[in-house]
């Protein structure tokens, strides 16, 4: 009851004190809704919204959750206000679940604002709901576990920014979103195997357009094998690095 | 009874070795304060005992649990001060408060109770509502204080609780830290305030470049600087002239002149004034005032450990006290 009561408090903190500061709520419609634009417009007509979303809801989900993390825990470990949280008589995991859990659910909602905009203009009713939304959490949690090890690894916050992006674009370019995993370069393609953004944007694309390469079981044990190994990694970088 | 005990306990960075080999142990509901200056070693043996920090060896046992190997089981009866404010800017002194219960598992009736009385015990009530951002360094270091004792720990860890702050409210501080201390509460201070030390501490350890040179408590420790007597005289004329013969009258004394009309008598044994005085009486020169220097806690540390206590006042100034 007690790791419940500071767990709840840690997750409501970063809520309150981060997730929804105004300029998080508005960065949060701004960027998935400039994504889809410039998608329409680059595909001129020729690509549908569905084809659109499955891509544009990856990507709101991996840059909410992995920037949003990353630098809010690296500003905490800076004023030392993250120390306050090491203290806590409460065990790393529990540390590390509630740290990341605001972010998934700020990733969450950052990937149904591309939903909500394209339900004004198409028929969703098509799309396998409940596999999405697995996937979508699937995306949020393994985004968010790699925000915490960037976390981990940098000391101020322009750092935590530079290494998310070092993370970030490569996975974009490599996971299937704008080039099809079939059509990547021969090179690139083992790269992209080891990225778990490459199994979520296969659930994805299954479950919204109907294609993918793996079956959905496949894509679900790749990406809860990404889950336990980058949750193991956080913890281990945190004793490692953090309790020096 | 033995609360806490350190054995060997070494931390080293690299080729430094931060902590060299320390043991100390400290009695159920003592002050004990851990005195030396910037780099001695201070925060990275505090670090070590509250799980900040992993010893490179030794041992740490805080109320008969293994600090080492069960970390968690300690920071459940231990509160920590930090050296730094590290709360949260963005929260009011009343969330920061209720915040820092929650970590410690208190339920939300309890923690704004007690945040309610410890606002009131510091003084803080009125500006409990402001954000921590806008609160003036004394306030934040009496919050951040606050924040560490909000579960009523056992025993409370203060890292530098007066750096950077202004007189009136480190005596406050040091007032709230003798009220725990009344409530039974051990407390463990680093301070490089040899004075905040001398008042406040039950014993002293001095500290030194991760080795502690000294241990015991203020009178044990100036016993070893009372070896010497000290006599201060103010006369009405210069003595240069007559020194020569009051070192051969009175060969167990050393004469040090202090200023144009001031000496200082120096000597291992007690110092026998009638002679002195009418040795320089036969030679016209009167004694105005005679004062015994007593030694302080600053210069027991300047004999001990070699470091002048301008060093200390320098670091301090840099921190801006």
């Amino acid at each position: 009851m007690k790791t419940m009561i500071a767990f709840w408090s840690i997750l409501k903190k970063d809520i309150l004190n981060y997730y929804l500061k105004p300029p998080n709520i508005s960065w949060g419609i701004i960027f998935p809704l400039s994504w889809t634009l410039m998608q329409l417009m680059r595909s001129e007509g020729n690509l549908g919204i569905v084809e659109l979303l499955p891509g544009l809801m990856a990507m709101s989900v991996l840059f909410g959750t992995t920037s949003m993390l990353a630098v809010t825990i690296t500003f905490e470990r800076k004023g030392r206000s993250f120390d306050r949280l090491l203290l806590a008589p409460i065990s790393i995991s529990i540390l590390v679940v509630a740290k990341i859990l605001g972010a998934i659910l700020f990733g969450i909602i950052n990937a149904f604002i591309p939903v909500i905009f394209a339900a004004f203009f198409i028929d969703l009713s098509r799309i396998n709901w409940g596999l999405t939304i697995v996937a979508i959490i699937f995306i949020a949690v393994t985004s968010a576990l790699m925000g915490l090890l960037i976390a981990v690894s940098a000391k101020e916050v322009f750092e935590a920014q530079t290494l998310s992006n070092f993370f970030r674009f490569p996975m974009l370019f490599l996971c299937g979103l704008f080039v099809p995993l079939d059509k990547l370069p021969v090179v690139l393609k083992p790269l992209s195997f080891i990225l778990p953004l490459t199994y979520g944007t296969d659930i994805l694309n299954g479950s919204v357009t109907g294609n993918s390469v793996f079956s959905a079981i496949i894509n679900f044990v790749v990406m809860l094998a990404f889950v336990i190994l980058l949750f193991y990694l956080c913890q281990r970088n945190i004793k490692k690095k953090w309790i020096l | 009874m033995e609360i806490i005990k350190v054995t060997h306990l070494k931390k080293t960075y690299g080729d430094v070795e931060a902590v060299n080999n320390i043991s100390f142990s400290i009695e159920q509901g003592e002050i004990f304060g851990f005195l030396g200056p910037n780099g001695a070693g201070k925060t990275s043996t505090i670090n070590m005992m509250i799980g900040l920090s992993r010893p490179t060896g030794g041992h740490i046992m805080i109320d008969g649990i293994d600090a080492i190997k069960d970390i968690k089981k300690v920071q459940k009866i231990i509160g920590i001060v930090p050296d730094e404010n590290n709360l949260y800017d963005e929260m009011n002194g009343f969330e920061n408060l209720c915040f820092c219960a929650s970590l410690y598992g208190m339920r939300k009736k309890e923690r704004e109770k007690r945040a309610t009385e410890l606002l009131k015990q510091f003084n803080l009530l009125k500006a409990s509502r402001r954000p921590f951002k806008t609160y003036s360094k004394g306030m934040k270091r009496k919050l951040t204080i606050a924040a560490g004792i909000i579960h009523d720990p056992k025993i409370i860890f203060l890292d530098e609780p007066t750096t950077g702050i202004d007189v009136e409210s480190a005596r406050q501080i040091r007032e709230l830290i003798l009220d725990l201390k009344k409530q039974g509460k051990t407390i463990f201070l680093t301070t490089h305030y040899i004075e905040e030390a001398e008042r406040i501490c039950d014993r002293i350890a001095f500290i030194v470049n991760g080795k502690i040179v000294k241990t015991g408590t203020v009178n044990e420790l100036m016993e070893n600087a009372e070896s010497e007597h000290k006599i201060n005289l103010v006369l009405d004329n210069n003595i240069t002239g007559s020194r020569a013969e009051l070192e051969n009258q009175f060969p167990n004394y050393k004469i040090k002149m202090v200023g144009d009309n001031s000496c200082l008598i120096i000597s291992q044994e007690r110092i026998a004034l009638s002679p002195l005085l009418q040795l320089l009486d036969s030679k016209g020169i009167s004694v105005y005032e005679a004062k015994a220097i007593k030694p302080s806690l600053e210069d027991v540390f300047v004999k001990v450990t070699g470091i002048e206590a301008v060093q200390l006042r320098i670091e301090r100034e840099k921190l801006g006290t």
